[in-house]
């Protein structure tokens, strides 16, 4: 059966400036795939973190192309690419940035409320559902930063989850989890690609977690030197 | 259903209480400031307007002295030179026909009374003693629509000049100097040397010692026979309109129509209109600058949170807010503030208003001239909701720079 390509580059590359002009990718070409579990790995400077950025849509200065399900992003507007994040894509970091202020159940609704596609009572459903899946249902009125670092991390994937986006891309997800957390995270990570289909696209320095993967992509100095690193 | 954005931008507010009401306060002061010190100025404005509407009409018409024309009229080239020696020529200074053109200024829409007058010099004396002074001859009852006479009274009542036609009321400067009080006799010479034994019949005190030394009422046929003229005689036509501001246009206006010079009040108070301009332009500095300290007060606070707050704006926009979604929450927090402290600040003013406007400050003054003038309220309010949109926006259009990506490289 033929894979649907959900996430393509065509020849990426970006410099940065300061100090001095470096160039930080060169020719990056790869394509994921619907369902794929798919992680990057790289020693510290090879580039895997500035990739990620530039497939999130954030960093729009690059050159090359890059295709989300077939559209075509390179050269959009600002404002499109928020849209386009908004539906498309969830994100989970490594330090795992929820709004302090706001309760769990609040911070993983707030990409949704903003996408306005459900009510209020849809989406706190939704949300609530998400938070059963990652056990953290009981903490869903606490504030965010009340959490342990396990669960916040829970709870910023269920944020990343909450519009059912084609795409989640991962920071480092496990990189400030203790071995437990790590396990509970890679889980639901493969329960997330198997049951719903979606792409997880993970820059990480575990190489068991990147073991655990369906595909591991490498980079070293900027380039791709293994598009399908066996572990 | 509240948006998400001003969802965010209220629980920004919400746990930072102290910063935003420090910040509201700044507002509910700057505002309270701003329309307490324009209240001032319109009341000011118009309690020296009013006592400059007293004595003055909005309009006075009345004939212009006319310079004796040379006999040779233009250049006569290489003739001897004419010597001439102008000086103002002897016709009376009679408007003609006084009841029509009263009729006709009393026609025009904008016109809300008009009264015609006697204006003469006079002497007053008692025994020996002797003070020179002006001579208002006129229908008491007119004078006192236009220039609210009774309120200047403090002894006497206007109306009894009325029905005494050789009464004369005085000023208290001339009643001191000569020793008089009501119903006590005044000769009266004018400057043709006509004597005439009038009546007191009141005293008035204005604000201004020049004319309580030197001024009097008396009726119109008194100032005419002391200038020896028939009842046909007025030297000026008082005119009030309904909107003063506009007596220079209106002047012209009339001026054409009668054909005679007019003269409007503010020309004939010309160093009270600077002064009232002078009064503007430092209020209006002043209420601005503090109203500035207040936006300097909501920019501060919105900025810091801002820069406290850089990781949530990344994590917005990795989540698909755009740079207008966050320049609308920023917004919205500054607006919040202002509109509290607006409201605020105009109810302090009104306080504050309300107590001033209670103070006794005595002579014809009274209270305080100051009262709620709704008008100034409004556009106070207004200008805190401008001033507190300006001080978010700016702000909040630098948070809406920031880039996701430089925040989470970090």
């Amino acid at each position: 059966m033929e894979r649907k390509i959900i996430l393509r580059t065509k020849a990426i590359g970006k410099y940065f400036y300061d100090p001095v002009e470096f160039k930080v990718l060169d020719d990056i070409s790869f394509e994921a795939y619907e369902g794929e579990f798919l992680t990057l790995v790289g020693k510290s400077g090879s580039g895997k973190s500035t990739l990620l950025y530039i497939l999130s849509t954030m960093d729009t200065d690059y050159e090359g192309e890059l295709f989300i399900d077939e559209e075509k992003i390179t050269g959009q507007n600002i404002n499109n690419l928020a849209a386009i994040r908004n539906k498309n894509i969830g994100f989970v970091f490594q330090f795992h940035y929820l709004l302090p202020e706001f309760s769990c159940l609040k911070n993983i609704m707030i990409p949704a409320l903003k996408l306005g596609k459900y009510s209020r009572e849809e989406i706190e459903q939704q949300a609530y559902e998400k938070m059963e899946v990652l056990g953290i249902k009981d903490q869903a009125l606490k504030p965010a930063s009340k959490l342990s670092g396990g669960q916040q991390q829970r709870v910023s994937i269920a944020r990343a989850l909450i519009n059912s986006p084609k795409i989640i891309m991962c920071d480092e997800p496990t990189g400030n989890l203790d071995s437990k957390n790590t396990q509970i995270v890679f889980d639901i990570f493969k329960q997330i690609t198997k049951d719903f289909g979606q792409t997880i696209i993970a820059v990480t320095h575990d190489m068991d977690f990147a073991k655990a993967s369906d595909r591991t992509i490498e980079l070293a100095d900027g380039k791709i030197i293994n598009l399908d690193l066996k572990l | 259903m509240k948006s998400v954005n001003t969802e965010i931008a209220l629980t920004h507010i919400l746990t930072r209480k102290r910063q935003t009401i420090v910040a509201a306060l700044g507002v509910t002061i700057g505002i309270a400031i701003f329309i307490c010190l324009n209240t001032l100025m319109v009341g000011t404005n118009r309690y020296s307007d009013n006592s400059i509407f007293k004595t003055t009409p909005h309009i006075r018409i009345y004939k212009e002295d006319e310079i004796c024309q040379p006999l040779l009229r233009g250049s006569v080239q290489d003739s001897s030179m004419v010597i001439i020696n102008p000086k103002i020529s002897n016709i009376s200074k009679n408007l003609i026909n006084p009841m029509k053109l009263l009729d006709e200024i009393k026609n025009q829409p904008e016109v809300t009374s008009a009264a015609q007058m006697v204006s003469a010099n006079l002497f007053y004396n008692n025994g020996k003693s002797q003070l020179n002074g002006i001579g208002w001859g006129i229908n008491i009852a007119e004078a006192n629509a236009m220039f609210d006479i009774q309120s200047t009274m403090v002894d006497g009542d206007y109306k009894t000049l009325l029905n005494t036609p050789n009464g004369i009321i005085i000023g208290v400067g001339i009643a001191d100097k000569l020793s008089l009080k009501r119903n006590d006799n005044i000769s009266v010479i004018s400057s043709l040397g006509i004597i005439k034994l009038m009546k007191v019949v009141g005293l008035f005190k204005t604000s201004n010692m020049i004319t309580d030394k030197g001024k009097s009422y008396m009726n119109l046929a008194s100032a005419q026979q002391l200038l020896g003229r028939g009842p046909n005689y007025v030297t000026d036509i008082y005119v009030n309109i309904k909107n003063p501001e506009a007596a220079p246009e209106l002047a012209i206006v009339l001026g054409k129509l009668t054909d005679y010079t007019t003269e409007d009040w503010k020309a004939a108070n010309e160093l009270f209109v600077a002064g009232k301009k002078i009064r503007a332009i430092m209020f209006t500095v002043i209420s601005w600058a503090i109203l500035l300290v207040a936006a300097f007060g909501i920019y501060n606070i919105v900025n810091m949170t801002i820069s406290q707050k850089m990781n949530d704006i990344a994590i917005l926009k990795a989540n698909g807010f755009s740079g207008s979604d966050v320049v609308k929450i920023f917004v919205s927090e500054a607006m919040i503030m202002g509109i509290i402290g607006t409201v605020f600040g105009f109810l302090l003013a009104l306080l504050v208003v309300t107590l001033l406007s209670r103070i006794y400050i005595g002579a014809d003054i009274g209270y305080f001239p100051i009262q709620f003038e709704l008008s100034v309220s409004l556009k106070g309010m207004g200008v805190g909701i401008l001033v507190a949109f300006g001080a978010g926006l700016i702000p909040a259009l630098k948070a809406a720079k920031i880039d996701p990506v430089e925040i989470f490289r970090k």
